[in-house]
């Protein structure tokens, strides 16, 4: 095989990102082809830079990871990054931006809800594809999209019922705090349908939103304390999204909420969140996820040495859109191979049925509803910042994108 | 006939504490076990009462207790848990411990520590049985109660025994039970009562009245702690315009970089925090050191947006607006680069953390109090030097008449850019206070930018009263109305009004009067 190094554009060039370039010695032979392009669409600046940068890095390093086993189909695989800055009409533009300037074959990115119904028609007019690692509300399918995050049977309710069982408190009230948009909303529907359907009315539920990065909890929390003082075991639900969760947390701390009286369990809340904050007064407080990083076993071992190698530093934490990021980009490369193509229609029917190993340490599988089957998996915050893991399924659980608790679209069940 | 009775007796006397030792040592495997069985372990070894216990519980609780996989205990020191006798650590791992074994952990010290010579441990199990109460408890804390001389701890135990009573059988002592916690007057006593009403239908009336008399002193108490609220907001909103009412509200440059100096503070406040983390002495009092960090940092920062760009506009308000909103936007990515994109934890040193009971058990978290006295400190500060310094006259003089003022001998240039450094140092030390309530990020100015506008415009340009009492009026309005609206609605209902206020007077609460307020 002869060293038929691609050339570049200028505009890869520009537009793109080049550790390869860095050490030209060192590149791995690539064959015949021009390189397979990847879009990273994750906002680099604004309030969700926090959760996204790591996001990008993620993907860059599968990246890394790919060219150094030889690329795809012996193709090299090029990284493109652009930045929508948390500004939710810019992430359609840079989509576009993507698909028609770009031209990538396939593109990682979004977080929030609101991003990627943003994006959605964009990738649906001109067939792109658009791997979503975040968890999410469902209510959602599109042939262009994968979801490779948890819909909410494979987080919320299973979250609610284990708060629910002896082992989680066995709660009879709940409070549903969350920010005010898309995600929490539907989420909290759903989980108000699944609480009546389980026996707790309505006088039982408490359900209050706040503004993204929401600071002045007081209010709240007291009321929260109040509403938990009549008589019956209450806990709190929070789908409090980006950084509010930290005063939200401190002050749950400073008015002496203790995980023993109103566990907290939060579906946003990661590793990544809890690096920024004090943990102590937070010990006992939950998270559900499909999986964290104290998980046992060699796919996360293996996982976690790729990361901290990749990012220079061995304390840094992964999270689970990072490992949902890491297992769509692994299953796309496997479509690829085996689809022998890179074109979206045929790599979208080479999609369903792919499995992996995840580091989450089950097998998952993509399923012909584009949503992965995942395991179920609830931790409670230690002092050290990570997760104590005290409840999980024993098997993956199938993704249900259109919940049986709204109405409207409990019929697109299939 | 008396020798076998004595021999019987011996027996008995033998046998008793061989049973107590049995049960003891039966309870134990169940730690090794699943989440359920070391609950109930730790439920049985607490109503045993056996201090040998004690040690085992407390290690369980500190995360210490090590197992082996055969199901052999080990406490700190590599002691066998049954034996008392050196073992082996290799292989052990630690016990973990959820929320279920927690609960029962708390109720489990809290009885075996009734006796501690420590009032401290003993007022701490007296509230862990009020929580985990049950009808066996009973005698066990009227023994205690006979025996207790510190008078706080005496009525922990009288409340705890009024719970304990609440689920007994005895139909009287309920009745007792029931008239004192109506008198004790706590959420958590409520709780119990509205348990017990659905449990004892012969003891409804009693029952209601005494939760009748407990929601009478809460609504008093809620009242006030709503009030705190709002005064705590109020002291933040306070903050974070300040610094604006000096540099719009006396200059009149509208500095849409605001809210970045404040970020600036915060991260000012983070990087004394790490410097001092080295140093044990200094390591406590980093906060109040950062105070004039934050200043000094800010108002460089300051002194050179304003030597270097603003002075240059001065006149041409729009301008500066566009200007000032791309240098924010420049300061917040250059943080950002710098330190990255990640929230950097500022931690609140010991004496900021928690709750305060204030007489009438009104709670008041320690946080916010402290930045309540900060923002009067702060605004003291500021009315001290605009009023008795050098500065603060030159500063008044160049704002009324800044051509006399050049007449005069000041250096009108000079005095502009020390205003404005003055204004941006005192945003910077809103940071330090901010730093303890929000994330430090680079994005934390941001939020506040409006509010400060919105704080200024309302209380009236140029007049730190205003600044005041506008501040103050917004965050008592805005968490009043909270609980009815929540706390989005809420904000737009104080916007729309403050939208109506400005309508009717435009120059705001405290209009200035005079020649300086026509020009």
């Amino acid at each position: 095989m002869t060293s038929t190094s691609p050339t570049l554009t200028r505009r890869a060039a520009l537009g793109g990102f080049g550790a390869a370039l860095a050490m030209p010695a060192l590149r791995p032979a690539f064959g015949q082809g021009t390189p397979i392009k990847v879009g990273v669409l994750h906002s680099l600046s604004g309030t969700m830079a926090i959760s996204e940068t790591a996001l990008r890095d993620t993907v860059l390093m599968m990246v890394d990871w790919v060219n150094a086993k030889g690329g795809v189909m012996g193709r090299k695989v090029e990284a493109v990054v652009v930045d929508p800055a948390s500004n939710w009409p810019l992430f359609a533009e840079k989509a576009r931006e993507l698909l028609q300037v770009h031209k990538v074959d396939v593109t990682f990115g979004c977080w929030t809800s609101v991003s990627r119904k943003s994006v959605l028609p964009v990738f649906e007019e001109l067939n792109g594809m658009l791997f979503y690692p975040v968890q999410y509300e469902g209510e959602e399918e599109s042939k262009n999209i994968f979801y490779t995050g948890a819909a909410p049977n494979q987080q919320a309710i299973p979250a609610v019922e284990y708060l629910m069982s002896k082992d989680g408190g066995e709660a009879k009230r709940i409070a549903l705090l969350g920010t005010d948009y898309v995600y929490p909303r539907t989420t909290n529907r759903i989980l108000r349908g699944f609480l009546k359907s389980k026996g707790i009315g309505d006088a039982d539920i408490m359900e209050e939103y706040t503004p993204f990065g929401h600071s002045d909890w007081q209010g709240i929390v007291a009321r929260v304390k109040r509403f938990a003082s009549e008589g019956k075991k209450t806990a709190i639900v929070s789908t409090i999204n980006g950084d509010a969760n930290v005063p939200f947390y401190r002050e749950l701390g400073n008015q002496g909420i203790k995980a023993e009286d109103i566990p907290c369990v939060a579906f946003s809340v990661g590793e990544e969140e809890l690096a920024g904050i004090d943990t102590k007064p937070l010990v006992g407080h939950l998270a559900a996820w499909n999986y964290f990083m104290s998980v046992q076993g060699a796919p996360n071992t293996e996982f976690k040495q790729l990361w901290q190698s990749y990012i220079k530093n061995p304390k840094r934490v992964t999270n689970d859109p990072m490992e949902a990021t890491y297992t769509g980009f692994r299953m796309w490369t496997q479509a690829v191979e085996r689809a022998k193509s890179t074109k979206v229609d045929d790599v979208r029917a080479a999609m369903i049925g792919q499995k992996l190993m995840a580091p989450c340490g089950y097998e998952e599988e993509m399923l012909p509803n584009h949503h992965l089957s995942k395991p179920v998996l609830i931790g409670e915050v230690q002092e050290d910042g990570q997760f104590n893991i005290v409840w999980k399924t024993p098997n993956a659980v199938k993704a249900e994108n259109w919940s049986p608790f709204i109405p409207e679209n409990a019929n697109r069940r299939r | 006939m008396k020798n076998l009775l004595l021999a019987l007796g011996v027996l008995l006397w033998l046998a008793l504490p061989a049973r107590a030792q049995d049960a003891f040592t039966a309870a134990l495997p169940g730690l090794a076990g699943g989440f359920g069985d070391i609950a109930t372990s730790v439920e049985q070894l607490g109503a045993l009462g056996d201090p040998r216990a004690l040690p085992i519980l407390r290690a369980l609780q500190a995360g210490q207790l090590q197992k082996h996989a055969d199901g052999r205990l080990l406490l700190p020191g590599n002691t066998d848990a049954a034996t008392g006798q050196p073992a082996d650590a290799s292989g052990a791992e630690t016990v973990r411990l959820n929320n279920r074994v927690r609960q029962a952990l708390r109720g489990a010290l809290g009885r075996l520590q009734l006796v501690s010579p420590d009032a401290a441990e003993r007022g701490a199990a007296a509230e862990a049985i009020f929580r985990s109460r049950s009808a066996e408890d009973v005698p066990t804390l009227q023994a205690a109660i006979a025996r207790e001389t510190d008078a706080g701890v005496k009525a922990k135990l009288v409340l705890a025994l009024a719970a304990a009573q609440l689920v007994a059988p005895d139909e009287e002592a309920k009745r007792d039970a029931i008239a004192r916690l109506g008198a004790a007057g706590t959420v958590e006593a409520r709780a119990l009562l509205i348990e017990a009403r659905a449990a004892n239908p012969t003891l409804v009336t009693a029952i209601d009245i005494s939760i009748a008399s407990i929601e009478r002193s809460l609504s008093i108490r809620r009242a006030a702690e709503t009030l705190f609220q709002g005064l705590s907001l109020g002291s933040v909103l306070l903050l974070a315009a300040l610094g604006l009412a000096v540099t719009f509200g006396v200059m009149g440059v509208i500095n849409m970089a605001h809210g970045e100096f404040v970020m600036l503070g915060a991260y000012a406040t983070f990087m004394v925090q790490e410097a001092c983390r080295g140093i044990p002495w200094l390591a406590p009092w980093s906060l109040p050191l950062s105070v004039p960090a934050a200043f000094l940092i800010a108002a460089a920062a300051g002194a050179a947006l304003e030597r270097g760009l603003i002075r240059h506009l001065y006149g041409r308000p729009l301008e500066t607006l566009l200007m000032t909103f791309g240098v924010g936007m420049i300061l917040q990515q250059a943080v950002r680069t710098i330190f990255g994109a990640q929230n950097r934890e500022v931690a609140s040193p010991a004496w900021m953390q928690g709750t305060l009971m204030l007489p009438g058990g009104i709670a008041v978290t320690q946080n916010r109090l402290w930045i309540i006295v900060f923002g009067i400190a702060v605004l003291l500060l500021v009315i001290a030097a605009i009023r008795f310094t050098r500065f603060g006259l030159e500063m008044r003089a160049v704002v009324q008449n800044r051509r006399i003022a050049a007449t005069m001998g000041i250096r009108t240039g000079r005095v502009d850019a020390l205003t404005f450094a003055f204004g941006s140092g005192i945003a910077g030390m809103a940071g330090v206070a901010l730093s303890q309530i929000d994330n430090v990020s680079p994005n934390l100015g941001t939020g506040y930018i409006i509010d400060s506008f919105m704080v200024v415009v309302f209380g009236g340009v140029g007049s730190l009263a205003g600044t005041l009492v506008g501040a103050l009026t917004l965050g008592v309005v805005n968490k009043v109305l909270e609980p009815y609206a929540g706390a989005v609605l809420a904000k737009v209902f104080v916007l729309v009004a403050i939208m109506l206020f400005i309508q009717r007077r435009p120059r705001g609460l405290f209009a200035l009067k005079g020649r300086a307020a026509e020009s």
